[in-house]
């Protein structure tokens, strides 16, 4: 049985706005027949405002998409248009309290629901952008299309590179013989041949280790051009971090924004600790500033007591 | 009233008296059967009665031919792979389309390694085509691997003519039977079988212990090569406790089988009558005069199974689904893809599996309440509209990117 969060399973018991609405004007319709969802949306908009009036769903699904769905309808009512078309899969999930990886595509209906709805509100024809194909990564909600594209669109060769562009991969790793699947058959149709230990398409910066050992504050602003330079990528994720201490060879760091909490956060310090290691040819540990002693205590003082 | 299991093909609640019956050899009796001293004195007894035990409640010949593994997924993997080693030219295997994912992912994995596999379809009430079975058969086929019944539908396939057909063309024939055994009665010595699956925890014995049913004279390679036990056939120290709890099941298997086949069948006849009678838009699956005692399996029209499943787990009755949602796949069950069952009606399917554990009041109590669930979720339905479905289903609600 799925993980559900209770209000996924309030949505579904007791759903708000079943049914379709009497007189309206925007009518959006998604989902997949064969996948097993499927989504009318109906919506009363008020001519003049633009503010949606009144929201309806009828859903063919399993429990996330009738809650997916019931929520959507409670979050834009009395939004306008624009709006509403600011929601986003993740805000519908935020909202039922997360839904298990498996089921971010029912979040991601109700989005599209709401999408082509106002598409149809507005005379226009609403076109869906992504094909969904069978899950590959759970840990990260990745799916077949998904990966498959990044391949070909990047010359991906590894499951390394897959996991640099998609994430896919890089969590509990079980993946990876369906990630390796995937690069067998995408690189066969470009006329190459899958090599599971081919260096990653990224060479890492060229490792120059330094011969001295380093000073502290030469290690202190190592580390901060090596934080500055992964920072666009942390940034693009919605997330930061931040450089709070060095003792030794241990780095103390707040992760911030979206990392914060985020179950990618151990795999970016562990990247971070990798990249560490090849520009400065010494390991440095990385380690959340939570995990900081709490009172820092120099040998001196420790002596002298 | 109390929470119904109708879940039986899933698993079976571990029937006490087999309980009863390995409690000892986890605290008294717990040597390894291979010892000589008192803690084991007695265990390779136990093993021994235990074998008999299970070669009696399939009708095996001799009780050498009973092989103990850790599963049923261990028992078809051993089997295939086997023979493929065992017969090196032949690059060929014959299955079904809508067998258990033990043997259709590896026979998948295989065809990835060059072997050619024969998948052969089903028709619309689950029933095989055996005129184009013997198309099939030739020397180039290593194996054929076909379940005795099918875990969705409880349709049974006949095992017994096919292996007779392969045996005269020379072709070794394995079946997974893991729902059949101790479901209806069966007598191998007089069967042309070679090899044969079971599963403990789907006839009231514990999970992690199956059975490989080994034909004496059929060529034979292990999967686990190591020590002597089971004639070094599976070698790993032996899981007694397990093995002396599936006998006790075997036996209390033979000793219930009429039970299940009168009374459970009619709890299940009255199940779906029920349900049919009171529920508009439904039908019942598989091949339904030649079906398991105690399967079920009902196409709900318009509706999805995993929002049925947790009504029904709300009224605190237990069964599965073969919808895509359940499993976390995109696709509903491959069992209804290949009866053609459309997807309106294949996401929206429930089984409900029998054991001699059910009663009577519990199937009253499911036609009760399951009206008013299918009721409730076709209300959300966008193919439903008052009291039936919307004029053309499929042509009257088209959703994008369908």
């Amino acid at each position: 049985m799925w993980d559900y969060s209770d209000k996924v399973k309030d949505h579904f018991f007791n759903p708000k706005n079943a049914g379709a609405v009497a007189g309206a004007n925007a009518i959006g319709e998604v989902g997949s027949i064969s996948c097993g969802d499927a989504l009318r949306l109906t919506l009363k908009v008020n001519d003049d405002t633009e503010i949606i009036e009144d929201a309806g769903f009828q859903t063919f699904g399993c429990g996330s998409a009738i809650a997916s769905s019931s929520v959507l309808t409670e979050i834009i009512k009395g939004l306008t248009l624009d709006e509403a078309l600011k929601v986003t899969n993740q805000d519908i999930a935020k909202e039922l309290d997360g839904l298990p990886p498996e089921k971010m595509h029912c979040s991601v209906m109700g989005r599209e629901a709401l999408q082509s709805a106002v598409a149809n509100y507005r005379g226009e024809v609403w076109k869906d952008d992504h094909e969904e194909g069978a899950l590959v990564c759970k840990c990260f909600a990745i799916d077949a299309v998904m990966i498959e594209e990044m391949v070909w669109a990047n010359k991906l060769r590894t499951v390394e590179d897959v996991t640099n562009y998609t994430k896919a991969g890089g969590g509990c790793a079980a993946c990876h013989e369906d990630i390796e699947a995937i690069l067998e058959k995408v690189m066969k149709e470009r006329g190459e041949t899958f090599n599971p230990t081919a260096a990653p398409i990224e060479k890492p910066v060229a490792a120059k280790a330094e011969q001295k050992p380093l000073t502290n504050l030469q290690r202190i602003k190592k580390i901060e051009e090596v934080l500055n330079a992964l920072r666009p990528q942390l940034l693009a994720d919605g997330g930061d971090v931040e450089l709070v201490e060095v003792i030794g060879n241990t780095a103390y760091v707040n992760m911030t924004g979206a990392c914060n909490g985020c179950q990618m956060a151990s795999m970016t310090i562990s990247g971070i600790q990798q990249r560490l290691l090849e520009v400065m040819g010494e390991f440095i540990k990385v380690v959340p500033a939570s995990q900081m002693p709490t009172k820092l205590v120099s040998i001196e003082g420790v002596s002298h007591a | 009233m109390h929470d119904i299991y109708l879940d039986n093909n899933a698993t079976t609640k571990v029937d006490s008296a087999v309980v009863d019956a390995m409690i000892p050899y986890f605290t008294e009796y717990f040597g390894n059967p291979s010892s000589i001293h008192r803690f084991a004195d007695g265990v390779a007894r136990a093993i021994k009665k235990a074998r008999t035990q299970v070669q009696e409640l399939i009708g095996a010949e001799h009780d050498s031919e009973i092989i103990f593994t850790s599963c049923g997924t261990e028992s078809d993997s051993t089997a295939i792979l086997s023979a493929i080693k065992a017969q090196p030219n032949r690059k060929e295997i014959i299955t079904t389309a809508v067998e258990h994912p033990a043997i259709l992912n590896l026979c998948d994995n295989l065809e990835k390694e060059g072997y050619t596999i024969h998948r052969m379809p089903v028709d619309k009430c689950g029933r095989l085509n055996l005129e184009s079975y013997k198309h099939l058969l030739s020397d180039q086929v290593a194996i054929v691997s076909v379940m005795w019944a099918n875990n969705e539908t409880g349709t049974i396939f006949p095992v017994e003519e096919m292996a007779a057909l392969a045996n005269a063309a020379g072709v070794m024939f394995h079946t997974d039977a893991v729902q059949a055994v101790g479901k209806i009665p069966m007598m191998l010595q007089d069967t042309k079988i070679d090899m044969l699956s079971i599963s403990g925890h789907k006839l009231h014995a514990p999970k992690g212990i199956g059975v490989l049913y080994l034909r004496r004279g059929t060529r034979y390679r292990p999967l686990l090569r190591g020590g002597h036990q089971e004639r070094g056939r599976r070698a790993g120290t032996e899981n007694t406790a397990s093995i002396v709890g599936l006998g006790k099941a075997c036996e209390l298997a033979i000793e219930f089988m009429e039970y299940e086949n009168v009374q459970v069948k009619a709890m299940r006849d009255k199940l779906e009558q029920g349900i049919t009678e009171a529920v508009p838009h439904c039908f019942i699956t598989g091949d339904l005069y030649n079906r398991l005692p105690n399967t079920t399996d009902i196409a709900f029209e318009y509706i999805e199974g995993e929002a049925i499943l947790m009504l029904l787990n709300k009224a605190g009755i237990a069964a599965s689904s073969g919808s895509a949602c359940t499993s976390g796949s995109l696709e509903p069950s491959h069992v209804m893809r290949a009866m053609q069952i459309p997807y309106t009606a294949a996401h929206g399917t429930i089984r409900f599996s029998f054991s001699r554990y059910n009663t009577m009041s519990e199937v009253d109590e499911v036609i009760r309440v399951m009206p008013g669930i299918v009721a409730n979720l076709r209300k959300l339905s966008p193919y439903w509209e008052g009291d039936g479905p919307v004029a053309n289903p499929e042509q009257a609600f088209q959703p994008t990117y369908a």
